[in-house]
């Protein structure tokens, strides 16, 4: 029976039921046995400290990692059957953690929606109509062109929102969706996806927050821990349960004992201003101005903190925060306007002052490589914290942040609560007078934010370091002196949190800054109109068009040309947009093939030798003048001594020594054997073995001259006896471009196609966007070959460019034919780009990769693949590697073609394994990439 | 400038190479396996070439000229017709094809001088002069011979002593081993430098020493100690195993000097590395220019083919590169024993190139680092 979205017979009423799952990341439990059922057609959300495993669990739910140990049971059906994730995750929409993890940056709005709707298998004018109909609904319509990298926090959720539903899935599943979003953007989000559910009242929706008040308006909770669920129920049932107000206090109260042990509320005493204010100014902007390009990113702002003050900012992502505190610390110099720190101009170059401040940015994770120690001591060494004083300064930040029983573990394996204090604890290692604070708490859950509050309450009061600190939680912004609110580039106001609010007449600082937010034309800008329109087609048409579209049947299940279009068509524009590597690719190829078809010769000549003349007869000059007078070699000062000619040779200055004995010329007259002594450089055998060649083909010549000139005996004799003509075919005038032209061709198809293709995925796993991957419908095989696609036609038009290179300015003809040629180029190309992707699916960084990919092919195709050397001749592993290299069978392709005239009939021999390396080597790639995350 | 700073940014350097084990394993590949094989792949100039013989004469001499080509120079010539020779050359099964015309024996012994063929694959460059030059010698020295057998044809009284210097045998994989630990080291430090100063760029890490005292002219020394170290350890391991060890090469000169040598120039290739970090905005430009720069710097320096033959233009720009100079040096110090009063020349050049580089990475990085997040 075919599982038909709304039919309520077939829909349980749980969308998702787990039982005893558990998960772990090496020792660390992430899920410890999770029993729980997830009511269907409900928003239901996941609240608790991060660490927790709300992440893991919803990666789990959405069929993006591995299921390890339980059972889980997501719509009906088990997660662990590869067969039902297919059939369901058409069904599924995930938003992962992060602002616009999943979207491709340097594609634009409609190209990112597009993308995501094509590989549900969507396409035309029935796409369009969805994808108009969403960013209508999300107020992105005006933005269509912009690229996603360039849209603002709150947009760049609508966006993933847009994306995540261009299917009508049946459950939603956002992770942290709000997270990193200003108020204003939050609301309007959340009235969003009301809207939406109105429309489809069956969609479940499963939510993951960080932000209590949010969760006030789910319709039901679980409450997590330490990868175990505290309790479950309506926000009501959980307040009720633990006789609380807030979720938030509930929440600390439904903790174990041991943990709630600690908990403090936050109490901070009010700041003591000393009669001289005004002189103790700690930091301060005037006009300070960013503009990057033609964008304004800070625009004129002006503030001043007082020394000792908790000084707040907030706003939206990108509103200018960052860039802001970054000017402040010298780290961007800006485009006008000054700052200053203690009174004192900006410096980027002033160490002193930077030792004054501790900074802890938003996106740093300390080095993940280093113990806790080791970060806290790296950090008090580069702050020149004298070395005696150091152990103690270590012992006290962690005996003050409480890292004690973690000293000797890494960052990530701790949850973020404590990374966060030991982040803090980083920038407070030196003692600096002031802390500037880039998002310190965002993703912190609130036992951990309360905590982290004390620790600076404590330093500005008792210490009076001042702190500088930007924040998305209004509860956080009430708790500073002063706050700034900021929007676009712009501070709308500073002023204490409680004047603001008196101000705007509205009871928090939430519905303040909105009204600030509104005065200053965001609304108008970010989400005019948040309603669905309601011309909107029936949830139930659009979900047959689905159905139809996406294909139940048959081999597009398995295979969907369209899936595999659309990951290539988002290939190609991701490449379009960056002209730089697509000049390097093409032109790349035509430099080296410059370089190469002239610098690589095999004309041996200009070889260097002198002469050691113990004779010093004429006939001895003679000897010399003769090997002089050969185009292979030219003649370098006599040699003086055994000693002299021992020293030029070890430099290297002569390949060629000779020694004509005392009493050569008589001797000779005399019938008496003499000998000729002749040393040659050895160190380069293959040049070692053309100077023996020569020197002994000049030393015959010579003689035989002589003895002719002499009428010495009967010396022409054998060399009279017979002609050996020699004759070299393909290349008769022996030239090494049109030797080297057809061989280089085929390295560089290789080399840089490889390497095109070989930082495609794991780039994917790194940047983090391999979720799309993981969780729609796209099979390895359409994934595959969809990147290779652009990159197979890239390298298709390098061969087309060079082969007209070759032609017409190298001067080699091509004799044979073009079209077997250019299938073989075809064929090859393939597979250099085949390899690439094998490479990339099994490399977890792109450093790896790329280093991996230079190794594994510059030494087969420059010295294994007959460029050379002939495969014929090579030894042991070298020969065999050269025998199945697909460079070797292209290599006899181009070589035949180009110099020999050959054609497909004769060629096809060397077809066979090019023919059988493509899929071999995708299958491979298929194999090793994962379909979910481990 | 504070030399601990450099130090302890080194170190974290160091440790963040060993929590990547992809990358060690690579590391270690690079320089064992991969060097072995380079090195027992490598045949000697004329190591099993294909010869084919059209024997039109069928006489005593022309099955003794078929005989005497013999492994390892050549495989056993494979005997065919006329007619089989043209597409035999064509599918490149023979690089030569030796044709002894009828009558052949018959001819010469009544000094009718006749005429040999000898039909040689030219687009195979590097066998092609040096065969055609043996098999002309094989041929002469079994005709004289056989000559002999029935007149007596006068000895010239010069003989040409011809000895090998520094490999006597012209062992290949001397030369192959080290030129390829060559290519490694210039590759691995480029990668370790450049590709890991684009990944701290798109992990935001570099932004955080920013604000710490430190300057930019210490975080690029950190890197390039360290890195250069690394790489320095393996290739000195490689040369004592693999090359000394494995593959049996003896080292003539000091191993002192030639890491002296090895430091100097990866003081010059891990700043050209960070230099292309610097150029390359994302890691698939890297990986392209990484391309673009290692295939010249190989293939040009001198390790693979001699630099003397090449055209004059290539020569001089070559001077440019590192690769060059240490190409020289490792030659003159490994091979032929040459001491430091032989290669200063080209330390000083290196150490001026490297100088050159590492001013160009750090003022390119200095500019760069406000746009690097």
């Amino acid at each position: 029976m075919t599982p038909h979205h709304g039919s309520e017979t077939t829909e349980p009423v749980a969308v998702a039921s787990l039982s005893d799952l558990t998960l772990r990341y090496g020792d660390i439990n992430a899920l410890d046995g999770i029993t729980l059922d997830i009511p269907a057609g409900c928003m239901a959300g996941l609240i608790g400290p991060d660490g927790v495993g709300k992440s893991s669990l919803l990666a789990l739910l959405a069929g993006a990692r591995t299921l390890q140990q339980g059972r889980l049971q997501v719509l009906g059906g088990d997660m662990r059957s590869a067969k039902h994730r297919r059939q369901v995750c058409p069904r599924i929409a995930y938003m992962p953690q992060g602002l616009g993890k999943n979207l491709y940056p340097t594609l634009s709005v409609t190209e990112n929606i597009d993308f995501f709707g094509r590989l549900f298998g969507h396409d035309g004018e029935a796409l369009a109509k969805r994808s108009a109909r969403l960013t209508n609904a999300t107020g992105l319509t005006p933005f269509l062109t912009r690229p996603a990298g360039k849209l603002s926090g709150g947009m760049k959720q609508k966006l993933g929102l847009c994306c995540a539903l261009i299917h009508d899935p049946d459950l939603l599943i956002l992770d942290e969706p709000t997270t990193g979003v200003d108020p204003l953007s939050r609301r309007l989000f959340w009235e969003l996806i009301d809207n939406i559910r109105r429309d489809r009242p069956h969609m479940s929706v499963l939510v993951a927050t960080a932000y209590m008040e949010e969760a006030t308006r789910f319709d039901w909770l679980a409450a997590m821990d330490a990868g175990r669920v505290l309790a479950t129920g309506t926000p009501d049932d959980l307040l009720e349960h633990t006789g609380t107000n807030s979720l938030e206090e509930a929440f600390i109260a439904l903790l174990p004992e041991s943990k709630r042990y600690n908990y403090q509320a936050v109490e901070i005493p009010p700041l003591q201003s000393d009669g001289h204010k005004g002189a103790d100014i700690a930091i301060e902007a005037k006009d300070l101005t960013m503009r990057f390009g033609d964008f304004t990113a800070v625009d004129h702002l002006n503030l001043q903190i007082q020394r000792g003050e908790i000084f707040g900012f907030v706003g939206s992502n990108g509103c200018g925060k960052t860039t802001t505190m970054k000017m402040l610390t010298g780290l961007l110099p800006p485009s006008e306007g000054k700052g200053y720190l203690f009174g004192q101009e900006v410096n980027p170059h002033d160490l002193a002052t930077r030792r004054r401040v501790g900074f802890m940015s938003q996106s740093f994770s300390l080095y993940s490589e280093l113990t806790v120690v080791q970060n806290l001591t790296l950090h008090a060494r580069l702050f020149h914290v004298p070395s005696e004083v150091i152990p103690q300064r270590v012992a006290e930040m962690l005996a003050r942040f409480d890292l004690n029983d973690v000293s000797n573990t890494l960052p990530d394996a701790l949850p973020l609560g404590h990374r966060q204090r030991l982040s803090l604890a980083v920038a407070m290692i030196h003692r600096p007078e002031t802390l500037i604070l880039d998002e310190p708490t965002s993703g912190v859950d609130p036992i951990a934010r309360d905590g982290f509050w004390n620790l600076l309450a404590e330093l500005s009061r008792r210490d009076g370091v001042t702190i500088f600190i930007s924040t998305h939680f209004m509860n956080e912004a009430e708790r500073c002196d002063r706050i700034a609110l900021m929007h676009a580039g712009q501070v709308l106001a500073t002023d204490t949190p409680a004047n603001l609010c008196a101000l705007k007449g509205s009871d928090t600082l939430e519905d303040a800054f909105v009204d600030y937010l509104m005065a200053a034309g965001a609304g108008e800008q970010t989400g005019s109109n948040t309603s669905l329109p309601s011309e909107r087609t029936s949830p139930l048409d659009s979900q047959a068009e689905l159905r139809s579209n996406s294909g139940l049947h048959g081999w597009r299940r398995i295979f969907d040309p369209r899936r595999m279009g659309s990951y290539a068509r988002r290939e190609t524009l991701e490449l379009r947009r960056d002209p730089m590597r697509l000049t390097l690719a093409l032109l790349g190829s035509v430099i080296l093939m410059f370089v190469m078809g002239y610098g690589i010769t095999f004309d041996v000549e200009d070889l260097t030798f002198a002469v050691l003349d113990r004779d010093q007869s004429s006939l001895s000059r003679d000897y010399a003048t003769n090997i002089a007078g050969s185009p292979y070699f030219s003649e370098q000062a006599p040699i003086i001594s055994y000693e002299d000619l021992d020293r030029r040779m070890r430099a290297g200055k002569l390949s060629l020594a000779l020694e004509i004995p005392p009493g050569f010329a008589r001797d000779i007259a005399r019938g008496r054997q003499v000998e000729i002594g002749a040393w040659v450089d050895g160190a380069m055998p293959t040049r070692a073995d053309t100077v023996q060649g020569y020197v002994r083909g000049i030393h015959a010549h010579w003689l035989r001259t002589k003895a002719r000139e002499a009428d010495y005996g009967d010396a022409s004799g054998l060399a009279g006896l017979l002609t050996i003509e020699t004759r070299f075919r393909y290349n008769p005038d022996v030239k090494s471009v049109v030797a080297m032209v057809p061989a280089v061709i085929p390295l560089l198809l290789m080399l840089i196609p490889a390497m095109l293709a070989s930082l495609s995925v794991v780039r994917e796993k790194e940047l983090g966007s391999i979720i799309n991957f993981y969780v729609t419908p796209t099979t390895r095989l359409e994934f595959l070959l969809g990147k290779q696609l652009p990159y197979i036609v890239l390298s298709a038009l390098s061969f087309l460019l060079l082969t007209v290179l070759a032609v017409s300015v190298f001067g080699v003809t091509l004799k044979g034919s073009f079209l077997t040629l250019a299938a073989a180029a075809l064929l090859y190309v393939s597979a250099a780009t085949a390899m690439g992707l094998l490479i990339s699916s099994f490399m977890r960084s792109q450093i790896a990769a790329i280093f991996g990919t230079a190794l594994l092919t510059i030494l087969p195709a420059v010295n294994f693949s007959g460029m050379i050397d002939p495969v014929s001749s090579l030894e042991g592993m070298g020969r065999l590697i050269g025998e199945l290299y697909p460079t070797t069978h292209f290599l006899t392709i181009s070589r035949g073609t180009y110099s020999k005239a050959l054609d497909f009939a004769d060629l096809s021999a060397s077809f066979t394994p090019l023919v059988l390396a493509v899929p071999v080597l995708l299958g491979l790639a298929a194999v090793l990439l994962k379909k979910q995350e481990r | 400038m504070s030399p601990s700073n450099i130090l302890y940014l080194g170190l974290k350097e160091l440790r963040s190479l060993i929590r990547d084990p992809i990358m060690l394993i690579l590391i270690a590949y690079a320089f064992s396996i991969s060097i072995y094989t380079a090195a027992t792949a490598m045949p000697e100039t004329l190591n099993k070439s294909t010869i084919a013989i059209v024997d039109e004469d069928r006489s005593p001499l022309s099955r003794r000229i078929a005989s005497a080509f013999y492994p390892p120079h050549f495989v056993s010539p494979e005997l065919i017709t006329r007619a089989e020779m043209d597409a035999r050359m064509d599918a490149g099964l023979d690089i030569f094809a030796l044709n002894i015309p009828p009558n052949f024996q018959r001819d010469l012994l009544s000094s009718r001088k006749p005429t040999l063929q000898l039909n040689v694959d030219a687009t195979r460059m590097s066998q092609a002069f040096t065969g055609s030059g043996h098999i002309q010698t094989i041929i002469n020295a079994e005709v004289r011979a056989f000559v002999q057998r029935y007149r007596a044809t006068p000895q010239l009284p010069v003989d040409l002593n011809l000895h090998m210097r520094f490999n006597p045998q012209l062992d290949k994989s001397w030369f192959g081993s080290i030129m390829q630990i060559i290519n490694h080291i210039t590759m691995l430090s480029i990668v370790l430098t450049g590709a890991a100063l684009i990944r701290e760029r798109e992990h935001g890490t570099v932004e955080h020493l920013l604000v710490m005292p430190v300057t930019p002219f210490e975080i690029m020394s950190a890197k390039v100690w360290s890195m250069a170290l690394v790489v320095l350890v393996a290739s000195a391991l490689s040369l004592k195993i693999v090359v000394g060890g494995f593959l049996s090469v003896p080292i003539q000169g000091s191993m002192l000097l030639f890491l002296c040598g090895t430091a100097l120039h990866l003081f010059a290739t891990t700043s050209m590395g960070i230099f292309l970090g610097t150029v390359a905005r994302s890691m698939p430009q890297l990986g392209l220019l990484l391309m673009l720069v290692l295939l010249p710097l190989q293939l040009l320096s001198g390790a693979s083919t001699p630099r003397e033959s090449m055209p004059e233009l290539v020569q001089l720009a070559m001077l440019a590169a590192p690769n060059t100079h240490f190409v020289a040096l490792s030659q003159a110090i490994l091979y032929r024993d040459a001491g430091l009063s032989v290669v200063w020349p080209q330390f000083l050049a290196i150490a001026l190139i490297g100088s050159v580089l590492f001013g160009l990475a750090l003022s390119r990085f200095r500019k760069t680092i406000a746009t690097m997040t």
